[in-house]
């Protein structure tokens, strides 16, 4: 729609105006993370846009090389604050897939629960950006009040609340605490009900319906060859996800289902989202039944070597913002030749230009929250 | 098999087969897991052997561009995705340190731009054709390629 708006204008408008760059970030309200994004305006019409990143950019893969393989899990958290898990995760179980290890039952079924109490946390915290974006505060704390519970949860588990350090090389550093155990359910009850009194505070408001419906709208094709991943390709009507159709550890055993909208706009991928925490919490809670019946003697570490065989080895998962990959180049040595990251937000990013053009600058900040930025991950 | 024809979802056999039938044993084949096939490409190559696996295999997503600095040699590494299935191949392009050129891919895959960008700025392997090959996370300033293996980190002897 706001295309053919600027078709209308450019016949029927005789006033002429110059086109004018406007530089937001890396310091402006709507970036979330130091980057930029150069819009070319005509008018109130977005006509070009270019993003620029790299004020993070610290040589992530290059100071692993420097580093033996059991000290960089706490790094891998480093990568996304808000995603820390996942990343940890992932970069385990490259390493496990270079060394041929198995993994014990129980641990995969607690890093799947580790995985979506991370996916929710991130969710909620995208959620309280979005909020404030539109200029909704009560949305914000509510967010954040709710996702201190699934934070209190991971001290539960591991002690910490965000840069976690849980998963190791073989397993995952402990076994499930009795207090974790006790808390998990209550948490997801409380908050399968909280989440409907925030997804009321959105869908009841015009302001956000009206910014969001309508607004940043990509073809499913665009979607897949600009590369966009997670959430926002599924609110395109892709249907694709590696939980789902690429299963790693315990998800083939899960049964869940994978939302996919088919409007291509803000809201289908706002939607998609909310949809998602619902999801997380059944799998939390079937992958909690297992954990239970597996029983509390099993193991859930196996010893792993310190030195890895020379080859290469590539894992891929469902970040909570799309997906990563992870690529690992083996010498044989106990440190990494070469280890390189796919952040999903880095692709995202890329895609700015296609998501803004033709939209008003007032719906800029909307349609680029959408794509949930983290520049940890992206400038690595 | 008909090497012309469409494919949504090719089996991993199915895709050696086609690999090896199109382009007469010069890609190379080297291991096949669930979901999974991995192949060397010569460097002539790879904007072929990328078209005809975007175009008849419908492998429509790519997932990354990798650079590995082997010291003999520069090496690039494709990740590319079939989102009917879930498959992966993995396509391994070696490239000789004195004439670090390879053909972009952007122009099938425009997700794969950023990540070309990145391998050139980070390890000076460059990309024929592709729209705007400038340094993206580091300073335009930098005259080195700073992940090649002869630049040191601290601790590094």
């Amino acid at each position: 729609m706001a295309r053919d708006l600027m078709d209308i204008r450019a016949e029927t408008d005789e006033l002429t105006t110059d086109k004018m760059w406007v530089i937001m970030g890396p310091q402006h309200p709507f970036s979330h993370g130091l980057w930029t994004l150069k819009v070319e305006l005509d008018g109130e019409l977005v006509t070009d846009a270019e993003p620029i990143v790299g004020y993070l950019h610290r040589g992530w893969e290059k100071e692993c090389e420097n580093r033996s393989y059991a000290k960089i899990v706490p790094m891998a958290d480093r990568l996304c604050y808000a995603a820390s898990m996942t990343y940890s995760h992932l970069y385990c179980m490259t390493v496990e897939k270079a060394l041929g290890l198995e993994v014990p039952e129980k641990a995969q079924y607690i890093r799947v629960v580790a995985d979506e109490i991370c996916r929710i946390s991130s969710h909620l915290m995208w959620l309280a950006a979005v909020g404030t974006d539109l200029g909704n505060l009560t949305v914000f704390l509510w967010c954040m009040r709710e996702r201190e519970y699934w934070m209190d949860l991971f001290v539960r588990l591991c002690g910490a609340r965000m840069t976690t350090n849980y998963p190791r090389i073989g397993g995952v550093r402990n076994d499930i605490t009795e207090l974790f155990d006790r808390d998990v359910d209550r948490c997801v009850q409380h908050f399968e009900k909280a989440l409907w009194d925030i997804i009321a505070l959105i869908d009841d408001s015009s302001i956000f319906l009206s910014r969001m419906k309508g607004t940043g709208i990509l073809t499913c094709e665009q979607c897949v060859n600009l590369g966009i991943t997670g959430p926002a390709m599924r609110g395109n009507g892709v249907d694709f996800d590696i939980r789902r159709d690429d299963p790693y550890e315990a998800y083939d055993k899960i049964d869940f289902e994978v939302p996919v909208l088919n409007d291509g706009d803000s809201y289908s991928r706002y939607m998609v989202r909310v949809e998602e925490l619902f999801q997380s919490c059944k799998i939390i809670t079937r992958a909690m039944q297992k954990i239970r019946a597996i029983g509390k003697n099993a193991p859930y570490r196996y010893k792993a070597p310190t030195n890895v065989p020379a080859g290469t080895a590539m894992c891929r998962l469902e970040d909570p913002r799309g997906e990563s990959l992870m690529y690992l180049v083996a010498d044989g040595s106990g440190k990494p030749y070469r280890l390189k990251v796919r952040s999903p937000i880095f692709t995202n990013v890329s895609a700015s230009k296609p998501l803004v053009v033709g939209s008003r600058i007032a719906d800029v900040p909307v349609i680029m929250a959408m794509i949930d930025m983290c520049l940890g991950e992206t400038d690595r | 098999m008909d090497t012309n024809a469409v494919y949504q979802k090719p089996t991993d056999e199915e895709i050696k087969t086609l690999l090896n039938e199109k382009f007469e044993g010069k890609v190379n084949v080297t291991k096949i897991e669930t979901r999974r096939v991995y192949a060397t490409v010569p460097r002539e190559l790879i904007h072929q052997v990328c078209e005809y696996i975007h175009d008849n295999l419908t492998f429509e997503h790519i997932s990354t561009v990798i650079g590995v600095d082997m010291i003999d040699n520069l090496r690039v590494v494709y990740h590319i995705d079939n989102y009917f299935n879930g498959c992966v191949i993995e396509l391994t392009v070696d490239i000789p340190n004195d004439d670090p050129h390879v053909a972009s891919i952007s122009d099938i895959w425009v997700g794969g731009n950023w990540h070309e960008r990145e391998t050139y700025e980070l390890f000076g392997i460059i990309f024929d054709g592709h729209p705007h090959l400038a340094r993206l996370l580091t300073p335009d300033t930098y005259e080195f390629y700073p992940f090649r293996k002869s630049y040191k980190l601290r601790g590094q002897e």
